[in-house]
């Protein structure tokens, strides 16, 4: 099977969001981390002591913790702290008018179809251009329901009484090594409040774009869904090839109050030499759902288990997970499920392709501890190996306590199967048509659980992906 | 991104010796100057290596408070009035047929019957094959090196005065009848190093039973036994580690490897009964096309039982087939750990694998972790994996009920049931028979 044209047909994708603008950031924090970067960060954002203290804090943390290598790829070695830039900015405030943000910015984003799907059908767009939020906008209607959608510097700063009992509760600052660079150097991301009863129709949507080369991007997500609220939110996400590795660490906190369910929509498609090391996870209180529905198809390492807390009776926790790796590609996620409360019941499923040296990893943790009734968990893992090198590692840990709980885990690795190719190819498809039939096969049940305008995007994503894959 | 909960700060373990000295016995005898030499480079490795600590993967949900073992040394010799009576133990639970029956006391050889052994077959005590078969012997004895954790066990292991037996089956040699063999240890602070290597040649076949039990109840003992089965071209092994030591004090350590070659199959059964706390390593690896391992395992724990059982599958060859199924039921503040991993390499394409670990929980706070991992390098593979834990419904005690049965009885039938499972996928209906009683002794006594 041909690996040249599985690259070729690599690059036709990666163009999309494979080009740059000229950097001219009013605002460059410089390489390396120091406490003096931390500073920059925060004189420029006219930050609280409050947050300067959190930001230092967490230095010492990340300072203090080892790579977690003693299970992770060893690829995490090869990442240089000391030449990323944490922080790059225009200084412009987040325009609230389109006509209102820079041109070249504006080119960038216009490339990347953020206004017109705006436009169509998303209720508020935030889309970050490296460190801060360049143009955000959310339809006046939703902000009459009390719905607060701002980035991290404004949540904090304009709303410090209802972020801050939250902020760093879900995911601790010492929770692991990246998520303390993050709290160390964080900056835009969403800030969500959805007030009591408020079911926010269309989808909220962030786009986060890595432009300059060597920069890290760290931006800090918490949405906080009031009792019986709705919410759906959705990210994307893209980097320019540049040279040197790139780092995007971010960490996402969702808290769902009483009967609120939040639903989290990721399609990650950075170019493939970012390391994407996210730390993301929700906490769902009485009778809320939470569901993570991930797709990793972009960056070069990706460690990524969205986690749920069920912490309220009758809690649900969903993951549904869709990662394709391609030649050197390494996708490393999975999911989290932490029952701390009677009833609770938690659901994933993952689907994963590995394409010629392509290496996905399926990392699960499920929790029950004892004194709980009633838990359950399902878990299904299913990968598709492509062609003859490619790699497939399934790695659960799942612990149950007491007699009252059922869990089932199920993984299975196979091949497309040569009898259904040989049965397309009878009746006229070509065999990489019929390769990208059977993949995209393979997915359905889960690409169907995206919105349809993701849900068509995926599948044409895969399609390019699969292109030249067999041969 | 953290999958471990809890930070994986590194730990400082205060050092605790394990033994201060070589467990070696002054009245062995002598040993080739090849082996003095290997077990003072295992000394050397075993005094080098770190205790397992709790950022270590191979490890991870272990209750490491188990690996404390405060100076241990040898087993001592016991007086022959306790080992008739523990000769009569021993052949009081043998199946009615078998070809040879071994029972060895704190690693003393004190009976030995081969009532149905071939002429051309060898089974000799470890000691004598020394000197009786040291090519066959050397060939492959203590050649691993590769472990799922246990590293300095099998340091230790290699490093101390061995009890156990050499059993070599030239091209041919079929065992009818099983082989038994039985390992007794007793008195406080004492360790015992059993150690089996079974080698059979080309279209040969044997089955090994071996049982370790406790001298006394409520005594610190520690068994570390390493099992080495080596199957070539058509050869077929059956190994059945039994286990029913004392629930108070006794500490279990089995490292089992085998190596299965052209269409050699190899079948392994663990039955965990006892002990406080039990590791068992199984690395089983099909190196050759058509070669086949199974592996099997019923426990039953209780009180605060430990069962740590650690599982590879290695694919190393192309067609391959491998399966694992493990049934464990848990009752009080019982824990049981199922770790395993398929690894199929590249270019072991065509491997068909399987994995399976059942937990039945029977109590409130009885704990069960299951790791089922693969990891897989080639195409044309079918490999799967399953893990469940559950409990028994109250529809099947219902319908049981209604049948007449006392609930009581209901339960114990279903979880009997359950773990017949995983026995009657071995082979020898008088072994299988033998084993269900033993796991309805403790039954018994559990309720």
């Amino acid at each position: 099977m041909s690996e040249s044209a599985t690259l070729e047909a690599l690059a036709i994708e990666r163009d999309t969001g494979n080009f740059s603008y000229p950097e001219d950031y009013e605002h460059n924090a410089g390489v390396g981390l120091t406490e003096d970067t931390l500073k920059y960060i925060s004189d420029i954002k006219g930050e609280a002591e409050w947050i300067r203290e959190f930001r230092r804090r967490a230095l010492k943390v990340f300072n203090s913790k080892p790579m977690p290598t003693h299970w992770a790829s060893k690829d995490l070695e090869n990442i240089v702290f000391d030449e990323i830039r944490y922080y790059l900015s225009k200084g412009q405030a987040p325009k609230q008018n389109w006509e209102d943000v820079p041109d070249d910015v504006k080119k960038t984003f216009e490339r990347l179809g953020v206004p017109e799907k705006e436009r169509k059908f998303l209720a508020g767009v935030e889309a970050q251009f490296d460190s801060e939020s360049a143009y955000s906008n959310v339809k006046e209607a939703l902000s009459k329901e009390g719905v607060i959608f701002v980035n991290s510097t404004a949540g904090l700063r304009d709303y410090p009484d209802v972020f801050r009992p939250y902020f760093g509760k879900v995911i601790p600052t010492g929770d692991n090594k990246f998520s303390a660079l993050n709290s160390a150097v964080f900056s835009g991301g969403s800030f969500i409040y959805v007030p009591p009863g408020v079911k926010v129709k269309h989808p909220l949507q962030a786009y986060f774009r890595i432009n300059a080369e060597n920069f890290g991007q760290f931006e800090r997500t918490l949405i906080i869904v009031d009792e019986g609220a709705e919410v759906t939110y959705m990210e994307g996400c893209t980097a320019p090839k540049f040279e040197t590795a790139t780092l995007h660490s971010a960490v996402v906190e969702l808290v769902a109050m009483k009967d609120a369910r939040i639903q989290y929509i990721t399609v990650q498609n950075w170019s493939n030499n970012v390391f994407n090391l996210v730390t993301k996870r929700g906490i769902a209180h009485e009778n809320a759902e939470i569901r993570w529905i991930d797709c990793n198809i972009g960056s070069r390492l990706t460690m990524k288990y969205p986690g749920v807390v069920m912490k309220g009776r009758k809690a649900r926790g969903e993951v549904i997970s869709i990662a394709l790796a391609n030649t050197g590609q390494h996708q490393d996620t999975g999911a989290k499920m932490i029952h701390a409360a009677d009833e609770t019941t938690s659901n994933i499923v993952a689907k994963s392709i590995s394409v010629g040296t392509g290496i996905s990893t399926y990392r699960g943790l499920v929790h029950i501890p004892k004194n709980l009734k009633g838990c359950r968990n399902n878990t299904e893992c299913d990968a598709l190996l492509i062609n003859t090198n490619s790699v497939n590692n399934t790695y659960p840990a799942i612990t149950v306590r007491g007699n009252h709980h059922a869990t089932q885990h199920e993984a299975s690795v196979s091949q497309v199967s040569e009898d259904q190719i040989f049965y397309m190819k009878q009746r006229g498809l070509n065999e990489g048509e019929a390769m990208s039939l059977s993949v995209n096969g393979f997915v359905n049940d889960l690409v169907r659980e995206f919105p349809m305008e993701y849900s068509v995007e995926l599948k044409r994503l895969i399609d390019m992906e699969m292109e030249g894959s067999v041969g | 991104m953290s999958l471990v909960v809890t930070s994986p700060e590194e730990t400082t373990d205060r050092v605790i010796p394990w033994c201060h000295s070589a467990p070696i016995s002054p009245t062995e005898g002598t040993v080739p100057d090849w082996y003095q030499e290997l077990r003072k480079a295992a000394w050397t490795r075993f005094a080098n290596l770190p205790v397992p600590v709790r950022t270590n993967e191979k490890w991870r949900f272990s209750d490491l408070q188990h690996l404390r073992f405060d100076d241990y040394s040898l087993a001592s010799k016991l007086p022959s009035d306790l080992t008739s009576e523990l000769i009569n133990r021993a052949i009081s639970e043998r199946p009615e047929h078998f070809a040879a029956h071994f029972v060895f006391a704190n690693g003393q050889l004190i009976h030995a019957e081969t009532p149905a052994l071939p002429e051309s077959a060898v089974c000799v005590p470890l000691s004598d094959a020394f000197h009786s078969h040291p090519e066959q012997l050397r060939e492959h004895f203590l050649k691993h090196e590769d472990f799922v954790g246990g590293d300095k066990f099998a340091a230790l292991h290699a490093a101390a005065t061995l009890s156990g037996t050499f059993i070599y089956l030239p091209k041919a040699t079929v065992i009818e009848h099983p082989i038994l063999i039985h390992h007794f240890v007793g008195g406080s602070n004492s360790m015992i190093f059993p150690h089996t290597l079974i080698v059979a040649d080309q279209n040969s076949k044997v089955s090994v039973t071996e049982a370790f039990e406790s001298v006394a109840e409520n005594e610190e003992t520690l068994v570390v036994g390493i099992a080495d089965l080596h199957a070539d071209h058509g050869g077929k092994i059956q190994y059945v580690a039994l286990q029913d030591l004392s629930e108070s004090g006794a500490k279990h350590v089995q490292l089992q490897h085998a190596r299965a070659g052209r269409d050699a199959a190899i079948k392994i059964g663990y039955v965990n009964l006892g002990a406080e706390w039990v590791r068992n390593e199984s690395i089983n690896r099909m190196v050759e096309e058509g070669a086949d391992c199974q592996v099997f395992s019923a426990n039953l724990a209780n009180r605060d039982q430990e069962f740590d059982q650690r599982t590879l599958q290695s694919h190393e060859a192309q067609h391959t087939t491998s399966d694992l199924y493990f049934k464990n039921a848990l009752y009080d503040r019982s824990r049981t750990i199922f770790s395993g991993l398929i690894q199929v390499h590249p270019n072991a394409h065509y491997t068909d694998s399987y994995q399976s670990c059942r937990n039945l929980m029977g109590s409130e706070e009885a704990e069960s972790n299951s790791l089922p991992g693969l990891e897989i390098d080639a195409d044309q593979v079918k490999c799967s994996h399953g893990a469940t834990s559950g409990t028994i419904s109250d529809d099947e005690i219902f319908y049981l009920q209604s049948r007449g049965l006392p609930a009581e009885e209901a339960r114990r039938m279903i979880t009997l049931g359950f773990l017949n499972e995983s026995i009657q996928r071995l082979e020898g209906d008088d072994l299988k028979a033998k084993l269900v009683e033993r796991i309805e002794r403790k039954f018994h006594a559990l309720s």
